[in-house]
């Protein structure tokens, strides 16, 4: 009876140590839910979600604060793909939040601009290049589209432009078989 | 079973395993439709009157824009120049005039416009100074950093800058090179006709390649539809040593590099390596005689054999300088029947429609059919897949391609990666033998493409998270550093004004000790005045220190350049308000002493005191008359 107290009570010792050692050795840096919500976030930072970016939004997600319907930039594919990761009903996008928009990048016309920095400080990927009193440029490659920059533009020169389908970036089509309208017979004419 | 005998009948005929062909699995039979255009010999067609030469002709980056539109360049003078490592430069085909560098339609799927140099040929056909080669003295890395320059691209149809692949890399011995001849497609016979006419220039390039290669072996594979090709580079190939030509059956896709490798050397090369990891490189002959034309003439890429063929009145193959219109290649020709209602570029198989006949001819031309809905009847509508596998037995990289198919139509592209959707070589055996004429090769080219995009927006994601997270570290960090400046100079702040309230207090003190053992009012009243005047100093430095935050701020901005326009404005109003400030105290300094002096003077009560001087007084009524002449005089000045 005793040995056998004695062996369980060893036994939980060596196990608790062990799961104490591995528990300090493999600790997980961060949240890892947080992480793979933001892995599937389009990194826009618009922040049409109502919160300051997508790391945030993503935070909010994990908590259970916000809801997975609220980034227009990610699409429809985004709250599939967030209801599949949470296991929750997917939901339509929120039409609060804004509609989803063909990819665009800001554009500033370069002859209107005073050089004021205002859009400078606004853009959350650091992608437009200036300084105070000089002209301002959108580096368009490194430009997410998240339209942060036009409201605070003193001389309205910023306008987004979406992107134009190119050689770089043309796709293959979905395979349809073209409808074709039969030339009228006697018998099947339209009446 | 069958092939331990086989194997064991070869063991006892003494045969070398090399001379024996090494069937791959599938492949298909398509109807050949090349004897039509080998009636004739290569026709050179003639200078057009506009060439429009593509800048995009190759696999890789856009090269760059030598050349303005209105200068004269002279035949093989370079257009643009190879841009990053995988590249190839765009030279003048003949000599005449840079008409437009703008955008113009290219022959490509999309039917979309791109970067086009239009030249106005000047019909005299000038040729720049060539520059040849001496290719047995001179060292293979020369050699290979001069064929950057040569605008030579891999002329079976893929593309791809040849001086990369001719490119030393150090990791691997090529022992073998593979010229491809094999020409599997239906219709195209541009290789054929090419060896049929210049046997002895493409040897010529075998050796010259062999040599950059260091190849010990070359073998030249053939399909046994060329039996004219076959003698004629047999013969020419007894010249060189080492370079043998092995004749391989017929059958789609023999010509992929990966196929004619396994056919002549029974190699199956991993499908996450290349050739060069087993030490085989694959030419296309065209290729090796346009490496042989620039190394030993100095001759850029300037033209190449284009089969037209199909629904045209003579079918047969054209030496066509690049940027010639179809229209005019089709003229040459002698025009199209009626009933055609498109042209494909490239073969039936592989090839494409072309969205218009104004297109220029490329690089990756090697064939034009004019299409007749009798030669390739529009496809009857898609049933559904039965699950027949026919398309696995037909598949020559042995992939799944209904499974591909399954999952390529309803967008899993995860699963359809993990079926290797990336080792299909698109050659359009499945979509060939489907019993349910699914376009299947078109729903792999649909996935491929979205996968692509899919990974370039995910590229793009992640640099922008990037981004983001450096400018809000960025944002904290400044912060950081600001506070704690301000926190300093507060510090300062606190034990200065600590020091000037002792100085305050002292003087209160000494005043105080003085007033009261100070003999006569007036005595008194001069020290308590001085008093005050030191208090006030050091009350004016107290509020100058505190002043001190907003020049503190006026540093912080200029590691801040965004918040530099406005604090600068302030800056400019601080400098502002210490110079009135400044006056006012000036004009105050001054009133005192008047004051002063009239006390002293008159020792009379002034307005502000009880007793002044009569002196004083005089001295008072002399300032006040004073002053209403200079008012006399102002209000003189002013009316006049």
């Amino acid at each position: 009876m005793l040995t056998a107290l004695y062996i369980m009570i060893g036994l939980a010792l060596v196990l608790g140590v062990a799961l104490g050692i591995s528990a300090l050795a493999f600790k997980v840096e961060g949240d890892p839910l947080v992480a793979r919500i933001d892995a599937i976030l389009p990194q826009t930072q618009c922040g049409q979600c109502g919160y300051p970016g997508c790391k945030p939004y993503a935070m909010a997600i994990a908590k259970g604060e916000a809801d997975i319907n609220q980034c227009p930039p990610g699409g429809d594919a985004g709250a599939h793909a967030l209801a599949d990761l949470m296991g929750v009903e997917y939901k339509p996008l929120n039409a609060e939040h804004g509609t989803p928009k063909p990819k665009s990048v800001a554009f500033i016309d370069e002859n209107v601009c005073i050089g004021c920095t205002l859009c400078l400080q606004a853009c959350p990927v650091d992608a437009i290049l200036g300084a105070a009193k000089h002209m301002h440029t959108i580096i368009a490659s490194e430009c997410t589209g998240c339209e942060l920059c036009v409201a605070p533009c003193p001389v309205d020169c910023i306008t987004m432009q979406p992107i134009a389908e190119t050689l770089d970036n043309w796709k293959w089509r979905y395979p349809v078989i073209p409808i074709k309208a039969l030339p009228a017979t006697g018998s099947n004419a339209p009446l | 079973m069958s092939s331990i005998i086989q194997f064991v009948t070869r063991l006892i005929q003494g045969q070398s395993p090399s001379t024996e062909v090494h069937k791959f699995n599938g492949g298909v039979h398509p109807t050949g439709h090349k004897e039509e255009s080998t009636t004739h010999q290569i026709a050179k067609l003639a200078i057009p009157e506009k060439l429009t030469l593509p800048l995009r002709q190759h696999v890789g980056h856009i090269p760059k824009i030598k050349v303005q539109v209105g200068d004269h360049v002279l035949k093989g003078q370079m257009l643009a120049e190879a841009e990053g490592t995988v590249s190839a430069a765009i030279h003048a085909p003949t000599s005449g005039t840079v008409a437009a560098i703008s955008d113009a339609l290219i022959p490509h799927p999309s039917g979309l416009p791109d970067m086009c140099v239009t030249l106005v040929p000047d019909g005299k056909d000038i040729w720049t100074t060539l520059h040849p080669t001496d290719w047995r003295n001179s060292t293979k890395a020369d050699l290979v950093a001069n064929l950057r320059s040569s605008g030579i691209v891999g002329l079976g149809g893929a593309t791809f800058p040849t001086h990369i692949k001719l490119r030393a890399d150090g990791k691997s011995h090529i022992h073998t090179l593979v010229i491809n001849a094999a020409e599997c497609e239906p219709y195209i016979t541009c290789d054929d006709m090419l060896m049929r006419e210049h046997a002895d220039e493409i040897i010529k390039g075998i050796e010259i390649v062999q040599h950059l290669l260091g190849a010990e072996t070359c073998i030249i594979g053939i399909e046994d539809n060329k039996p004219e090709a076959v003698s004629a580079m047999t013969a020419a190939s007894a010249a060189l040593a080492n370079t043998s030509v092995k004749v391989v059956p017929t059958l789609y896709p023999s010509g992929d590099a990966r196929r004619l490798i396994h056919l002549l050397l029974g190699i199956e090369i991993p499908h996450d390596k290349r050739s060069t990891d087993v030490g085989v490189q694959v030419f296309n002959v065209a290729t090796v005689l346009a490496i042989y034309r620039y190394v030993v003439f100095g001759e850029p890429s300037l033209s190449r054999i284009v089969t037209v063929t199909g629904n045209v009145a003579s079918p047969q193959n054209f030496e066509v300088l690049f940027g010639t219109q179809l229209t005019s290649l089709i003229a040459a020709a002698g025009g199209t029947g009626k009933d055609t209602t498109h042209f494909i570029m490239g073969g039936p198989m592989m090839g494409f429609d072309l969205p218009s006949s104004e297109v220029p001819i490329t690089k990756a031309a090697n064939c034009i059919i004019a299409a007749t809905p009798t030669l390739f009847a529009p496809p009857p509508p898609a049933m559904p897949c039965i699950r027949c596998t026919r398309c696995a037995e037909a598949c020559p990289v042995n992939l799944q391609p209904q499974e591909l198919y399954w999952f390529s139509k309803s967008d899993n592209f995860e699963k359809a990666q993990d079926y290797n959707l990336f080792d299909c070589i698109e050659c359009g055996c499945c979509t060939y033998v489907c019993p349910s004429n699914i376009p299947l090769v078109q729903y792999y080219r649909y996935a491929k493409s979205e996968i692509i995009a899919a990974n370039r927006t995910k590229e793009a994601a992640d640099l922008a998270r990037e981004r983001n997270e450096f400018r809000l570290a960025r944002i904290e960090r400044e912060k950081m550093d600001r506070a704690q400046k301000h926190a300093e100079r507060a510090a300062n702040i606190k034990t200065e004004t600590s020091k000037i309230e002792e100085n305050v207090a002292a003087l209160k003190t000494e005043t105080e000790k003085a007033v009261s053992s100070a003999g006569t009012d007036e005595e008194a009243q001069k020290l308590a005045k001085q008093a005050a005047i030191a208090a006030a100093i050091e009350r004016a430095k107290a509020q100058k220190l505190a002043t001190r935050p907003a020049e503190v701020k006026s540093a912080d901005s200029q590691e801040n350049p965004a918040a530099a326009s406005d604090v600068k404005t302030t800056a400019v109003t601080d400098e502002q308000a210490k110079q009135d400030k400044q006056a006012l105290i000036a004009a105050a300094i001054e009133r005192a002493k008047a004051q002063k002096l009239a006390a002293a003077s008159a020792g009379q009560v002034p307005k502000n005191t009880e007793n002044i001087s009569s002196s004083a007084q005089a001295e008072i009524s002399e300032i006040d008359t004073l002053r209403e002449k200079a008012k006399q005089t102002i209000s003189s000045k002013e009316s006049n």
